[in-house]
């Protein structure tokens, strides 16, 4: 069983958080980290490997990501949570890739490691919590041609299936398909491990592969500003809400809020 | 007017989010920013084969001037292969849209991204809004948080806009012509047929509306205990729908679908009414587009009241129950 997961290193949640003035993320703080969404996605491949018998020979769970140098961060990460090998996507063109063209990287990337020893899925998270756009894994398996098989939160792979449970807003899902297949994951089911001491200390010795835009046949032209189809034009930080109003409050100030409520229509 | 401008200030399409037949709110939503754009509007309209026809009457109502309705054959017709395959077929034919408009759901940006991928569009998802500027279609979102506003210009043949809820007020027009139809079949792609739909069930749906595209939402958090039944009398009340943060859903005192957050789900109803929440940015992210904030809360220093336009520091037991009866006595 070969599965790769996609991860990706972005900007703490928790701190501020700005953009560039060409629209760009303020990307490199010290406190940037393996974007949360995906430590379920890391946890899910590593059950589904586990499932069919990792870690053991003929077994592999490679952890994905593009991104600049601090990225390797996340890549330890995920060797620390049990991911056996980590490959690197690194090249200055590929900053300021908007989605789209960030998943042509990582599926160039896939299909590199498909052709070395064949995957049967690639896993990724629900969204990254910097642009929250959840458009790469679909892109992805359209890019490879492979069955997309998304926000799952049941996986199984057996004789070359892959078989998911999904809820959508208005049902819920059994979905087949045949490997290998782009899986994402919801945040409800594959509640990550914590990395131990042994597996922070082993994820060191572990190897992180590198790989430049050539290594990929890539052009520049297909990443960055150049291969992507979107830009931002303008990027403000919003004022605060005008007119706040805080009152300390008890039953007898209720009236005083059903006015406001009314005011506005709501009554 | 050359070519390429020709084809940017083209027509406007539209998916039609329907649920069995039926049109979903959002959808009118998107017939009627797209009517706002001065535009022709193609409505598209994908089912199975032998599904529910297109409503061409209501369709038309809220802007669409021509009508697709396409069948999906040798799929399921709800596969997002399946509804870009769809889409393709309507874009071959008229060769004139420059922007597609979708409904921001997870559904409706993987069919974004499929179809930017086939043909080059350049994607921008959660949008509050659309312009022309330039020559180029560009669309504006909140982004970080709700800390920022963006605007995101599309470079490429073809704009695929997926716009949150609320972004227009949905409005019907009378007397609208009816609109021409077309009718169209499609052939699902490798891709689409490559899964298999084992089962689907419909999950139980509430009396309530959907959170997403609620115009009221109220929300328990921490502060309520454990005890969402006062939460749900004021939603009725209000005609609203029931969200929680995630910590209530993971305590399970309500069901997961009902968390409103970064990875939950995103409203931005015209009404979000707060009870018990502190605001956490999980939290904040999935509702800061919201029109007007009320927050209840006992803490004074819960991050909420920095982004509540009227904020309450109080105890819950005793707001909560005051406000349901107020609004109730009024309401007669």
């Amino acid at each position: 069983m070969r599965v790769v997961v996609c991860v990706k290193h972005v900007p703490d949640i928790q701190q501020p958080r700005s953009l560039r003035a060409d629209g760009l993320l303020v990307r490199g703080g010290d406190d940037d980290t393996l974007n949360e969404l995906d430590e379920d996605a890391v946890e899910a491949g590593l059950r589904t490997a586990e499932a069919a018998g990792f870690p053991a020979e003929g077994h592999d769970v490679t952890v994905l990501t593009v991104g600049p140098s601090a990225a390797v961060e996340s890549l330890r990460r995920g060797l620390a949570m049990g991911a056996s090998t980590a490959v690197h996507v690194h090249d200055d063109a590929v900053a300021g890739s908007d989605a789209i063209a960030t998943a042509r990287v990582l599926a160039a990337a896939v299909a590199k490691l498909h052709a070395e020893q064949p995957v049967d899925v690639v896993v990724a998270g629900m969204a990254a919590l910097d642009g929250l756009t959840s458009l790469v894994p679909a892109a992805l398996a359209e890019l490879l041609g492979w069955p997309q098989l998304t926000l799952a939160d049941r996986i199984e792979v057996a004789d070359g299936v892959v078989s998911v449970r999904r809820e959508t807003s208005t049902d819920v899902e059994e979905l087949t398909a045949p490997t290998p297949a782009v899986l994402s994951v919801t945040d409800q089911a594959f509640r990550a491990r914590f990395p131990n001491f042994k597996g922070i200390m082993a994820a060191r010795k572990k190897p992180v592969t590198t790989w430049t835009l050539s290594d990929l046949d890539l052009a520049g032209t297909a990443v960055g500003a150049a291969g992507s189809a979107t830009r931002v034009v303008n990027a403000a930080e919003r004022p605060e809400r005008p007119d706040r109003v805080l009152v300390t409050g008890d039953a007898e100030t209720v009236p005083a809020l059903v006015d406001y409520l009314s005011q506005k229509g709501f009554v | 007017m050359s070519e390429q401008d020709d084809r940017t200030r083209g027509a406007v399409a539209v998916l039609v989010d329907h649920l069995d037949g039926v049109v979903k709110p959002t959808a009118r939503e998107l017939l009627t920013l797209a009517r706002g754009l001065d535009r022709q509007v193609h409505a598209v309209w994908v089912r199975a084969e032998g599904g529910p026809a297109a409503p061409t009457a209501e369709l038309a109502a809220h802007g669409a001037d021509i009508v697709h309705d396409v069948e999906v054959t040798g799929a399921d017709a709800q596969l997002t292969a399946s509804v870009v395959d769809a889409l393709q077929t309507v874009l071959a034919a008229v060769d004139t849209v420059g922007l597609l408009l979708v409904p921001s759901t997870f559904e409706g940006r993987e069919v974004a991204a499929r179809l930017a991928v086939r043909t080059g569009a350049g994607v921008v998802t959660g949008a509050s809004g659309v312009t022309f500027e330039d020559g180029r279609w560009s669309a504006h979102k909140t982004v970080l948080a709700g800390a920022w506003d963006t605007a995101c210009a599309v470079t490429g043949p073809l704009a695929v806009v997926a716009v949150a809820p609320h972004a227009v007020q949905a409005l019907a027009q009378d007397g609208v012509a009816e609109p021409s139809v077309v009718r169209h079949t499609a052939a699902a792609s490798s891709a689409a047929r490559a899964v298999t739909v084992v089962s689907r069930t419909r999950r139980p749906t509430s009396e309530r509306p959907p959170l997403a595209e609620a115009e009221v939402v109220v929300v328990g958090g921490r502060g309520v205990e454990g005890d969402f039944s006062g939460v749900e009398e004021l939603a009725d009340v209000l005609g609203g729908a029931v969200g929680a943060t995630r910590v209530a859903t993971d305590e399970g005192w309500i069901g997961h679908e009902a968390q409103v957050g970064q990875t939950g789900v995103t409203i931005s109803p015209r009404l979000y009414l707060g009870l018990g929440v502190s605001g956490a940015v999980h939290h904040k992210g999935g509702m800061a587009a919201s029109a007007t904030v009320v927050a209840v809360n006992s803490d004074p220093d819960a991050p909420i009241f920095e982004f509540a336009d009227y904020g309450v520091v109080g105890d819950l037991t005793e707001v909560l129950p005051a406000l349901t009866a107020e609004l109730r006595r009024r309401k007669g």
